[in-house]
């Protein structure tokens, strides 16, 4: 099947974020793929590269980024929700890119489910 | 293994943004109407739900000035030039906050909860903020 994410939720205070990172993850241990995650509101946090969570805890966003990596899945972050909370390309980590909201309908028209997590 | 899925129809596909919330103490409402306005270029079928206080969306007469925060509601009365005419708004949740059709800025289909859930059924991609 073809999976659509869409990650409305901030990394770190909702589990929503890590839940379609979880999510995800699984969906493509069983063989699914998941062509596009598209990070809106307050999600878009989860692309600045210059996070850095305690040592003992998971980095959300350097997960997302290997696991992009690892099966070339598209991390766009909505570009007006982006700018309004200072994320930019000079902060994006890896694996992530800043496009406008087309890319989520485009998922949406393409992806056979598309999976929302929010708050 | 993994199951194919049947394959849909290409065409447009049914989308529903679903407004739970009230229009100005989250950022989600005028966000799903961003949603809703990319959507209809793209040529799909678009509607909209209100549900909970997500029906104060929709609520005539709407003043943000004290808030400093743009008052978006006028722009639902434009949807039409967007061809987006769906908009759904569930009864119990107009009825519970003393509202009815006649306190909304825009013609809206009211609808029971169950009514609503069929239409949710039907659609392809349901965005809920």
């Amino acid at each position: 099947m073809k999976i659509g994410i869409l990650v409305s939720a901030g990394p770190y205070t909702h589990q929503a974020n890590d839940s379609a990172y979880q999510f995800a993850k699984a969906a493509l241990a069983k063989g699914h793929t998941v062509e596009r995650v598209f990070f809106y509101h307050d999600g878009v946090n989860t692309a600045n590269r210059l996070t850095e969570p305690p040592q003992d805890d998971r980095n959300v966003t350097s997960r997302w980024s290997s696991l992009a990596a690892q099966f070339k899945i598209d991390l766009v972050v909505c570009v007006a929700a982006a700018l309004r909370r200072g994320i930019k390309d000079q902060i994006l980590a890896p694996g992530f890119r800043i496009s406008g909201l087309g890319q989520l309908i485009e998922s949406g028209m393409k992806a056979d489910r598309l999976v929302v997590f929010g708050d | 293994m993994v199951e194919p899925v049947q394959s849909k129809k290409s065409g447009p596909k049914k989308f529903m943004l679903v407004n739970r919330r009230a229009p100005h103490g989250t950022i989600y409402a005028l966000e799903a109407l961003e949603v809703v306005l990319i959507a209809a270029t793209f040529d799909q079928d678009v509607s909209m739900a209100f549900l909970d206080d997500g029906v104060y969306v929709l609520v005539k007469g709407q003043k943000t000035t004290g808030l400093e925060i743009k008052n978006f509601s006028p722009t639902f009365r434009a949807l039409d030039d967007y061809d987006v005419n769906k908009l759904y708004v569930e009864r119990q949740s107009l009825e519970q906050r003393g509202l009815d059709a006649d306190s909304l800025l825009v013609p809206v289909q009211v609808l029971d909860a169950k009514q609503l859930g069929e239409l949710m059924a039907q659609q392809d991609v349901v965005l809920s903020f």
